[in-house]
């Protein structure tokens, strides 16, 4: 259910993991490879990753989606290596009864990931590269850990 | 012997995929203070990991634990 790949991601494959009678809604989150930030052109991305961390990482944030909504399923896949603009960088699928949890649910993944799980960046420019951190402008762990997401 | 990985940027900085530390236990701080010190790296915004958990600044390392260095994260 939760995957670091440094293969292409098919959609289909993550939302298949995540179907089941019992769902009446399952919606898909896609982070692909955006080509201008702030005015800035990216030409590539670099994506590497702890993958044991991250895949143990990935769990515990099916495990908080669990707590939160019980009636939930999640599936996520975070590809590494080298990507072009609109590659599929992430895919997360979750599946539940009714919409307004898939929803809800699918987007604090995304949040969490952006958070806690062990994924670096590096852009590529036309004039040069650099790894991004502190997407979330959370660099400071004054408590000695990644925060904790409270819930909505 | 501790062997710590590196990742994203401290690995370019460090120029090294893997550090080794030749003490056989020491706490997460002194891990941070002596790496700081070795390699004139920013320590402020590095989390530890061990065995492949978020470690606080007075938890443990010792020998045979799977330890890494994890810079802020961007990943998504």
């Amino acid at each position: 259910m939760y995957k670091i790949t440094s293969q292409p991601i098919a959609i289909e494959e993550v939302t298949a993991k995540v179907v089941r009678p019992e769902a009446g809604a399952i919606v898909n989150f896609i982070g692909t490879v955006r080509e201008f930030t702030k005015g800035k052109r990216t030409l590539s991305l670099q994506y590497e990753a702890y993958p044991e961390m991250a895949e143990k990482q990935l769990r515990k944030i099916g495990d908080e989606i669990k707590e939160r909504w019980p009636d939930a399923v999640t599936a996520i896949t975070h590809r590494t290596g080298k990507l072009a603009i609109s590659d599929i960088a992430v895919v997360i699928a979750v599946s539940t009864p009714h919409r307004k949890d898939a929803y809800q649910a699918n987007e604090y993944a995304i949040e969490r990931i952006k958070q806690i799980v062990p994924i670096w960046k590096k852009e590529q420019w036309e004039d040069g590269e650099e790894w991004i951190g502190d997407q979330l402008q959370k660099t400071a762990y004054s408590d000695g850990k990644p925060g904790e997401v409270k819930p909505s | 012997m501790i062997h710590v990985q590196c990742f994203a940027h401290l690995k370019e900085q460090t120029g090294q995929d893997t550090i080794t530390i030749e003490q056989s236990s020491l706490s997460v701080a002194d891990l941070l203070a002596e790496l700081s010190a070795r390699f004139s790296i920013e320590t402020d915004s590095l989390m530890v990991a061990i065995n492949e958990e978020y470690a606080s600044p007075e938890d443990i390392v010792s020998e045979g634990d799977r330890v890494a260095l994890i810079p802020p994260v961007s990943g998504g």
